[in-house]
């Protein structure tokens, strides 16, 4: 018997109409744990370089984390992952809510899609009952009719049903998939409606099996008391209304404009008000004790709801308040549009009408005033009408279309991915190593455990050290005492802080962890809800297979390097891991390119960011070196960055 | 002159507050966890005596748990409109009926009830409460004291003259005291 995992995938060729529930090998549990971990695995085996994204060749996995759906609190993050259509790299994304815990009750630990439907379909899963139905009456729906009509149609109020809306279909590149109040996005929209999937009904009734009872029981339950009453976890933009952070710091409009003084104490009993005198109710994910969604209902609009910086991404946009998402948000998630890269895009739309380089002509109809305009260009976008056609391709796709200067507009990008709007003065050399290498393609997805900023007062700094339940090893106690200035701490520490970030993000995903119980809340406090301690503990008792601190380490270093692997073989090069240049005000090129071949080596890394071969087979992904090697990406005779002698020659 | 017999009885209780809700679906997981041969052996909603009612865009989260097993469907039903939404007649029963499959178990087929989570040596609130850190279910026992066939006194007196008539007193006072000792 498998425990935690079912130990089967659901393998559906969308070409072929063919149905498929295959065993898998009990050992990639043990190397690769779940999640991204073995989608990357099945990406690297199945999708070979140079197949196009938007090609039925392409793979879309529904990945479960290992704990989804067994009595573990927080963990409920399907991993949804792709080849992206925007840059050719990994596209990953993370889902919460109940799709993975009905997945893994109906049995699966992860779907496959591959191929393309004839036409619009949709796909009903109850347990072993696998169904592909025709959906060309659900054509040009929003996620909420979509769901409600499959729930009908199936006879099933309780089925979990993630789909795309028009966005998805249409192949915008800022499309999201959305389950209840979850959603994946970061390209898995578009590929999801090139494969002609409208949605993925699933409900499942099979045991999840555990293999020791008695002793995951007591940890689980005590680990529920501990999320449920640790401030520091769940998300703090659900129970803290000062949320200046984001107002002052953050770059309004098309990531351009500081408003450093913006937030107030009127301010804020304004929007508290606002968004209590509209909230029905916060709501959560799957087993977990934080509700961390606000559901609001706005009038004239259906109830939706929103999480963390969800909240501020289309008022800061459009230099408008609070009001203004509460009106746009749930219309612009019916139509299947992700609110992170959305508003962006909108907003570098306007910009280049403001600079002359989009005229009047390309937004035929479009009303003068910005919250009008929003709405335009959002139904323009989902529709793929006159210039929403060309903003479909994401800002970088866009800029090179429109051409005439526009790609200068597009500066707030990395690897083509929208980034967050932070501009900032003085270079954070662990903030450029994440940046410029993370292949989460966002830095929410690879800072959070190393806090910020130093701590001044020496006490206060002890009592951290002192309580930091989290801290995997005792050096990053010693860099955190020594620390005063942000910026100022040895190159190693800077590349230990980025490791162990990025560690705790790749737990996560392959375990199936919530960010917010997890990865996302070590900085603040140092007692985060599941560490290098704790996650081995329970993993151990869910699956019956003796894990320990080291052991799943080895596992995020061999799922990092995976993806690594996948992404070099794609094309990835040390020339594009570059943070945006406006980033920060002040650049330091050389000490940058110093430090990046320092990671570079720490990670084992070639000078080009290539894993080497001996890297490749300590981490037992021999069959990864071998093909790198067949395909030309390596020859394995390559040495580590800094043994390179294009390092000895930067150093002089 | 009639005696009255009082009998405590401790009824059991879980109050469901709806607002509280939040859906994580976490007393789902701990039913089915504790009510698992092994105990907690495996985790499944299907399994579950407890489910909760989800519809975000509603706001309608309600927790239902399993009551008595019906062999057969109601004779009338009721539709609720609430906020505007009409609901299946089922949706809010928490009857296990032939009717449809909620509250079954998935393998047997068999009626699931909730229990309650008897246990020896007993478990201080249902798990389904313990799970709850939204307190949106909550436990709770109340005593009530109950008459015990205190009015038919009489009537058994009635009863007993007429056995007496029959079978002489010494025969019926001989059966008392061989079915009192049994």
């Amino acid at each position: 018997m498998r425990y935690a995992e079912t130990g089967y995938n659901l393998e559906i060729d969308l070409s072929k109409g063919s149905i498929e529930k295959v065993e898998t090998n009990p050992k990639d549990m043990e190397q690769y744990l779940g999640g991204n971990g073995i989608n990357a695995k099945l990406l690297f085996e199945r999708v070979p370089p140079g197949v196009d994204p938007w090609s039925p060749d392409n793979l879309l996995i529904f990945g479960n984390g290992l704990l989804n759906g067994t009595s573990v609190p927080g963990a409920n993050r399907v991993s949804v992952d792709t080849i992206a259509p925007l840059n050719g790299l990994m596209g990953h994304s993370l889902m919460g809510g109940f799709f993975g815990a009905e997945m893994k009750m109906a049995g699966y630990d992860r779907i496959v899609l591959s191929g393309k439907a004839p036409d619009l379909v949709y796909i009903a899963i109850r347990n072993d009952k696998v169904e592909i139905r025709d959906a060309s009456h659900l054509r040009g729906k929003g996620m909420y009719d979509t769901a409600c009509t499959i729930r009908k149609e199936l006879n099933d109020e309780r089925a979990w049903v993630a789909a795309i809306g028009p966005a998805g279909e249409n192949r915008v590149m800022m499309s999201s998939i959305d389950c209840g109040n979850s959603s994946a996005a970061r390209t898995v929209g578009p590929v999801m409606g090139s494969k002609n999937v409208k949605a993925i009904a699933i409900r499942g009734t099979k045991d999840v099996n555990l293999a020791h009872p008695a002793e995951l029981w007591e940890l689980t339950s005590k680990l529920r008391k501990q999320l449920d009453a640790n401030p520091n976890v769940g998300d703090w933009m659900a129970v803290d209304e000062d949320d200046s952070f984001h107002h002052n710091n953050f770059s309004w409009g098309n990531a351009r404009t500081r408003l450093k003084n913006f937030w107030s104490a009127s301010l804020e009993e304004r929007w508290r008000n606002l968004k209590y005198d509209h909230m029905s109710r916060q709501s959560g994910c799957w087993n977990c004790p934080k509700a961390c969604h606000n559901v609001i209902q706005w009038p004239g609009r259906r109830r939706f709801s929103y999480k963390c910086y969800g909240k501020d991404t289309y008022h800061m946009a459009s230099f408008q308040e609070l009001d203004f998402t509460y009106e746009i948000l749930g219309i612009a998630q019916d139509l299947g549009l992700d609110s992170y890269s959305t508003p962006q895009t909108v907003a570098f739309a306007l910009e280049l009408l403001d600079a002359g380089i989009l005229t009047e002509k390309d937004f035929p109809g479009m009303p003068s005033d910005i919250r009008g305009r929003f709405y335009y260009l959002i139904h323009k976008i989902a529709f793929r009408e006159d210039i929403g056609d060309v903003l479909a391709h994401g800002i970088s796709g866009a800029a090179a279309i429109i051409g005439k200067g526009a790609e200068k507009y597009d500066h707030n990008t990395v690897k083509k991915f929208e980034q967050l709007p932070i501009k900032l003065g003085k270079l954070n050399p662990a903030y450029y190593l994440m940046i410029a290498t993370g292949e989460d393609m966002a830095i929410t997805q690879i800072e959070g455990s190393f806090p910020q900023d130093p701590i001044a007062d020496p006490e206060l700094r002890e009592e951290f050290i002192r309580n930091w339940t989290a801290c995997p090893d005792d050096k990053f106690k010693e860099w955190f005492r020594q620390w005063e200035k942000r910026d100022q701490l040895p190159d190693d520490a800077m590349c230990a802080i980025s490791d162990w970030n990025e560690c705790m993000h790749y737990l996560d995903d392959s375990l199936g962890f919530c960010g917010f119980v997890s990865s996302f809340r070590g900085q603040f406090g140092g007692t985060t809800g599941y560490d290098v301690w704790n996650m081995p503990k329970v993993v151990t008792h869910a699956t019956g297979v003796e894990f320990d601190k080291d052991r799943i380490w080895e596992c995020f270093m061999r799922n990092r390097t995976l993806v690594r692997a996948l992404n070099s073989r794609a094309g990835l090069r040390r020339y594009m891991e570059r943070p945006p240049e406006d980033h920060w005000a002040v650049r330091n090129e050389e000490y940058e390119q110093q430090l990046l071949t320092k990671y570079y080596d720490f990670k084992g890394w070639t000078f080009d960011g290539i894993p080497t071969k001996e890297t490749l087979e300590k981490l037992n992904l021999d069959y990864v070196a071998e093909d790198l090697i067949k395909r030309g990406v390596l020859t394995g005779d390559e040495v580590t960055a800094l043994n390179d002698a294009r390092a000895r020659k930067e150093k002089e | 002159m009639d005696d009255k017999l009082l009998k405590k009885r401790i009824i059991k209780n879980i109050k469901v507050d709806t607002k509280k809700c939040a859906g994580c679906r976490a007393c789902e997981m701990a039913c089915s966890a504790f009510h698992a041969v092994p105990k907690y052996s495996s985790v499944n909603s299907g399994r579950s005596r407890i489910m909760v009612l989800i519809d975000e865009v509603r706001d309608m989260f309600v927790p239902i748990r399993a009551g008595e097993y019906t062999e057969a469907e109601c004779n009338g039903r009721n539709t609720y409109i609430i906020d505007g939404k009409e609901y299946n007649e089922c949706t809010f029963c928490p009857a296990s009926c032939p009717s449809r499959d909620a509250f079954r178990d998935p393998d047997s087929g068999l009626p699931l009830k909730c229990d309650m989570c008897e246990d020896d040596p007993p478990v201080e609130k249902p798990m389904c409460v313990e799970a709850c850190t939204f307190g949106a279910l909550t436990y709770e026992e109340r005593e009530v004291w109950e008459e015990v066939e205190s009015a038919k006194h009489g009537e058994m007196e009635i009863g007993l003259k007429a056995m007496i008539k029959k079978h002489g007193l010494k025969k019926v006072m001989d059966t008392v005291a061989r079915v009192s000792k049994s």
